[in-house]
């Protein structure tokens, strides 16, 4: 498993980075925790030029909260986040997602930020960066500019990231007290989902005052189930009334039929997941 | 014995191999380097079945550090064919088979062009500048169609795609009756079509080759489990002299049959070490692996079974159609034989007939995976038990107990015609029930139908037996297999008291030094640190014939059981001349000859002084203490076990989980229970892997989809349940030891109790099967009654597997 030869550029700081990025062109790409683009590297299913390694910028790494919102380095590690206090706090949803991923080794090298850019649809973590709502910072030659996640993801393996621009951050509003749950359905532990279900809830005497939903796998990009949280909002919580909102959960998606699963399957699938991580989330 | 030390025999010693293997601290063939070393890459054809019009070298061969880029063409003259050596019926069709392409490619991997070049990064980087031109033939992936006449052709000078039918009838046999009339006459049938579905054995270690032409005798080392065997053929099939090839197989890691093997690239290794006059290495990639090693399993499995209204099972009709691939390898025609006489398993059936047809397709050629053949027997006959049991509204333990060899007939020859010498299928079976909770189980189940829970309760059971310890010479003989079955060893004793013992097997990960260094230790009497194995040099283990069909114990460890005796005799001798007393008055134990009725004796160390000084040694006597032995089994060995797997089936996702899994295996004499425990442990992963998990999938255009190990699903730890082990202990008698295999009994039998247990759990909502692997997918929809609306053709979606289809080398890709 050779890699074809590239040029190796280790940049200490963003600006350092992007400067590599403009000087390199498409011919170029970005190397985070590596979990993705080194076996497709070894597979030699891409051969870029020159490979621009994140691993020294260390200003992108760490949790923060800052001016109202919770701010996620894009070099910080799924274990990371995972494990971050302020993450438990403020965006439970996404510790819940983190610990899904693959296995322990991948969760200490791969980054939050690669995955996200990597924008594989059956990557776990946009889904809940999606239904939270969130705000991604790109650093580029000509500044700094701030996409939503709703849309940064444009398709297949393919967000709205030029290419002489880096992911700095990614920034969360506040969901402090809500409850959250990550429903993986995958065949073996270290596979990809075959359907994932994101659902962060705010229950209020008894009944779901707030609702997000994301679906992984659905589409070619992540997919906000917004007919659900529609449908759930006032809802008693109790798992029959969730069960019936769950069925909206196809609505807007455009999964495909592949290895994992065929297209009324998933649609099955993301309603009957659904269903359970909104129950799981609100905790009944 | 009268020591106080505890026995060896029975012992559960962790094994001394295992520091350097899991430090990985060993020398992999892959770890190794010569002086002037070049590194060897292969090109592979990205299609299944063309003709090659043109390969075009000469950027290549410009490229930095590149030696040699060599084409079929190049080497037509010297390749040879691949050797087969189980030509199962006189007109078996075989087709030439070149380690390289010359003018067609017949599978999608298959090697195209080689590079040697001073680095391994040089020779993959020039692989990428060979221009080979392909003109498309036509396909053949499916074994049903291409045994039709009228299908596209793989070899077209062969004129069919069959290669042979072998056929086994009791009645012809005059083992037993007329399956027709059986089936004719019976008071109930149960027909069945069952799928075995393609398996990659996806051994740990890649396959590796390093060829040293330097000296006179070329040595060969590679990741192989068959060093002994690939000596002989590479002399064959090359024409080399045998003396003048040394084949080492270092410490190899894993193999499960896939390294049961003469492969392509062991031979072009050679030929282009041959050529350059230099040391050439080649280790292959996890891909290849993956679409050039050969697979497993891929049967379609036809069965009619006959019985009364009691159970009683009175014939079994089989028909298989067995997919060979593009070649037949090594053992590939005889496969399926090896499970011909195991479908009948632990029954008592009156009538039996057997047919197998080998059926070539454009895909990786398939050849021994564990258990191979067996597997797929077993699998079958536990279904059709299950089925049977549900047929008659019968329990399924009942079913089998009315049909089963009862422990007061052994010994017993079967409708297939083996003599089972031993085994007490009573015993491991009320065990198995006991420790499952059979009973409570069974309770449990009714009360999850009974209320439609969503989570519904299986239980499946698989009572197996498996022919092994392959195998008695005159009966490998009679099966037309090219070879014969015995096994080899020596023991020395050195002078200092240190024993060597060689043995012509060839461990490549089931602790046999550990093992060996028991068995030895207690009949020599010395410690178990002083016993050193030797193995895998066919320079210091002249004589084998390697490791596969679980038979290293059965048939190599008796021959070291008789070299050790041999060496006891001789030391007796040479005792008695030291002691100055009659041979008869010695009595040996705990390695010290002593006087009867004195405190008289000497050790085994002095004796082997003795004998090394020569100085005054017995008449005829020659000045060592070492002897040797080759043994030949008079019969295979007959394990056996019941398992009992209890699976929760998620009625709205058709997910699996297995609840609790109990085996009770019975693989006689236990010579060390933790390294039992091992192999039953991982037996039981690869065959719970072929009942939920893996599957080799091939695209309309022959392209296997499941390349990596991000789409052909290995499961891990984390997907496996605890299992709950035990044993009965019925000596074999048909071996001084008393053992019987253990290799391959957990993946023989857990594949069928894993699915019985599914199509149980499920059964109420008139389900009757369910294909292997049973995926969630497949499971809902056999809950449903609803067909696939595509099973193939998958488009592009997510991870890795989708990336070549779903662009993701034109994409942005990774953090920017």
């Amino acid at each position: 498993m050779i890699p074809a030869p590239f040029d190796y550029i280790a940049p200490s700081t963003v600006a350092e980075a992007v400067s590599a990025l403009e000087e390199a062109g498409e011919d170029a790409k970005v190397l985070a925790g590596g979990q993705s683009l080194l076996p497709v590297l070894r597979m030699r299913m891409a051969d870029p030029g020159v490979v621009v390694d994140l691993g020294g910028v260390t200003a992108l790494r760490g949790v923060r909260e800052e001016g109202g919102s919770l701010v996620i380095g894009s070099m910080t590690t799924h274990h990371d986040v995972m494990r971050d206090p302020l993450v438990h706090h403020h965006a439970k949803l996404l510790a819940q997602t983190a610990r899904t991923v693959a296995d322990p080794q991948v969760r200490h090298r791969g980054t939050f930020g690669g995955a996200l850019v990597h924008a594989d649809p059956a990557g776990d973590l946009a889904a809940p960066t999606l239904a939270l709502d969130a705000e991604m910072v790109l650093a580029g030659p000509s500044g700094a500019r701030v996409v939503r996640a709703s849309e940064f993801f444009v398709d297949y393996f393919t967000t709205a990231l030029d290419p002489a621009e880096v992911l700095v951050e990614v920034r969360f509003p506040m969901f402090t007290g809500w409850s959250a749950h990550y429903e993986k359905f995958n065949r073996v532990a270290q596979a990809w989902s075959v359907v994932g279900v994101a659902a962060a809830v705010r229950v209020e005497a008894g009944a779901i005052a707030e609702a997000r939903v994301g679906l992984t796998n659905m589409g070619s990009t992540p997919v906000r189930a917004l007919a659900v949280e529609q449908a759930l909002l006032g809802r008693p919580a109790t798992p029959e009334a969730i069960r019936h909102a769950a069925r909206h959960a196809t609505e807007g998606t455009s999964p495909v039929s592949d290895a994992g699963a065929d297209i009324d399957y998933r649609e099955h699938l993301a309603q009957v997941l659904t269903g359970r991580a909104v129950t799981a989330a609100a905790g009944v | 014995m009268t020591s106080t030390a505890e026995p060896e025999l029975g012992r559960s010693r962790k094994r001394k191999e295992d520091a350097r293997l899991v430090t990985g601290a060993t020398r992999w063939t892959d770890n190794m380097a010569l002086p002037g070393m070049m590194h060897l890459a292969v090109l592979r054809s990205p299609v299944a079945h063309a003709r090659i019009t043109s390969v075009d070298t000469s950027e290549a061969r410009r490229m930095s550090g590149v030696r040699a880029v060599v084409t079929g063409t190049d080497i037509a003259a010297d390749q040879g064919s691949l050797p087969c050596a189980w030509p199962i019926t006189e007109d078996m069709r075989s087709p030439q088979a070149p380690p390289m392409a010359v003018d067609t490619v017949n599978f999608a991997g298959e090697a195209v062009a080689m590079v040697a070049a001073r680095s391994a990064a040089e020779a993959r980087d020039a692989l990428d500048a060979i221009d080979v031109d392909y003109d498309d033939l036509p396909v053949v992936l499916d074994v049903e169609s291409a045994a039709q006449p009228g299908s596209p052709l793989v070899h077209t000078e062969l004129g069919t795609n069959r290669s042979a039918t072998w056929t086994f009838d009791s009645a012809e046999a005059g083992t037993g009756g007329d399956v027709d009339r059986a089936l004719a006459d019976a008071e109930v049938r149960v027909e069945r079509t069952f799928r075995q579905q393609r398996l990659i054995p996806a051994f740990m270690e890649p396959r590796s080759v390093l060829v040293d032409p330097t000296s006179e005798q070329i040595t060969v080392y590679s990741a192989t489990q068959v060093p002994h065997i690939l000596r002989t053929m590479l002399a064959m099939s090359l024409g080399v002299d045998e003396h003048k090839i040394r084949v080492i197989a270092p410490d190899v890691g894993g193999g499960f049959g896939g390294k049961l093997q003469v492969t392509p690239e062991e031979v072009l290794t050679f030929l282009m070490a041959r050529r350059l006059g230099c040391p050439v290495k080649w280790t292959e990639t996890r891909s290849e692996t993956m679409v050039s090693a050969h697979h497993g399993r891929d049967q379609v499995q036809r069965l009619a079974l006959a019985a009364r209204r009691d159970g009683t099972v009175t014939g079994l009709n089989v028909e298989l159609l067995a997919d060979m691939g593009a070649y037949l390898r090594l053992v590939t025609p005889g496969i399926p034989i090896l499970g011909g006489l195991m479908f009948n398993s632990i029954y008592k059936f009156d009538s039996y007939r057997f047919t197998c047809t080998n059926v070539f397709t454009t895909k990786t050629p398939t050849d021994a995976y564990r258990g191979a053949g067996r597997p797929e027997a077993t699998f079958a006959i536990e279904r059709m038990m299950d089925e049977l049991a549900a047929e008659l509204d019968m329990d399924p333990l009942e079913v089998r107990r009315r049909n089963w060899i009862d422990r007061a007939e052994f010994p017993y020859t079967t409708v297939a015609g083996l003599t089972y010498d031993s085994g007490d299928y009573e015993a491991a079976t009320g065990r198995a029930e006991e420790l499952f909770g059979y009973r409570q189980l069974r309770e449990e189940q009714a009360r999850r139908r009974q209320r439609a829970d969503t989570v519904q309760l299986g239980i499946g059971v698989s009572t197996f037996t498996e022919m092994c310890g392959l195998a008695p010479s005159r009966v490998l003989g009679s099966l037309s297999y090219g070879a014969g079955g015995w096994e080899h060893a020596q023991i020395r004793v050195l002078p200092t008291g240190k024993v060597e013992l060689v043995t012509g097997v060839s461990p490549h990960g089931q602790g046999h030094v550990t093992a060996w260094s028991q068995l030895v230790a207690d009949r020599i009497g010395v410690p178990f640190d002083d016993v050193e194995v030797l193995h895998g040099d066919t320079q210091i283990s002249p004589r084998g014939m390697d490791t596969y069909g679980s038979r290293s114990l059965s048939v190599g460890g008796m021959a070291a059981v008789s070299a050790t005796d041999r060496v006891i005799e001789k030391a007796r001798r040479i005792a008695a001349h030291m002691l100055e007393c009659s041979e008869d008055d010695l009595e040996f134990s705990a390695g010290r000859f002593g006087v009867r009725g004195t405190d008289r004796g000497t050790g085994i160390s002095d004796v082997a002084l003795a004998a090394f000084t020569a100085h005054d040694l017995p008449e005829g006597v020659e000045p060592n203490l070492d002897a040797e032995a080759t043994f030949d089994p008079e019969n295979f060995s007959f394990p056996h076990g019941t398992h009992l797997c209890a699976v929760e089936v998620d009625t709205d996702t058709g997910e699996v989980r297995i609840r609790s899994y109990v085996c009770v295996d019975d693989v006689g004499t236990v010579v060390n229970p933790l390294i039992v425990e091992g192999q039953v442990h991982g037996g039981l992963a690869q065959g719970i892997a072929q009942a939920l998990f893996e599957e080799a999938v091939h695209d309309e255009d022959g392209t296997l989809t499941t390349a990596t190990l991000a789409d052909y699903l290995v499961p891990t730890a984390a997907d496996l349940p605890e299992f709950t082990t035990d044993r009965t202990e019925t000596r074999a008698t048909s071996n001084q030891l008393g053992v019987k295999g253990v290799g391959e009994a957990g993946t023989i039998a857990s594949t069928p109790a894993v699915v019985n247990a599914v199509v149980d759990a499920v059964r109420h909502f008139g389900v009757d099967d369910v294909r292997m692997p049973c995926s969630p997918q497949r499971v809902w929809r056999a809950i449903r009654g609803v067909r696939a609306s595509s099973e193939t053709a998958p488009e592009a979606g997510g991870g890795l597997g989708s990336m070549e289809t779903g662009g993701f080398a034109g994409s942005e890709g990774d953090l920017r």
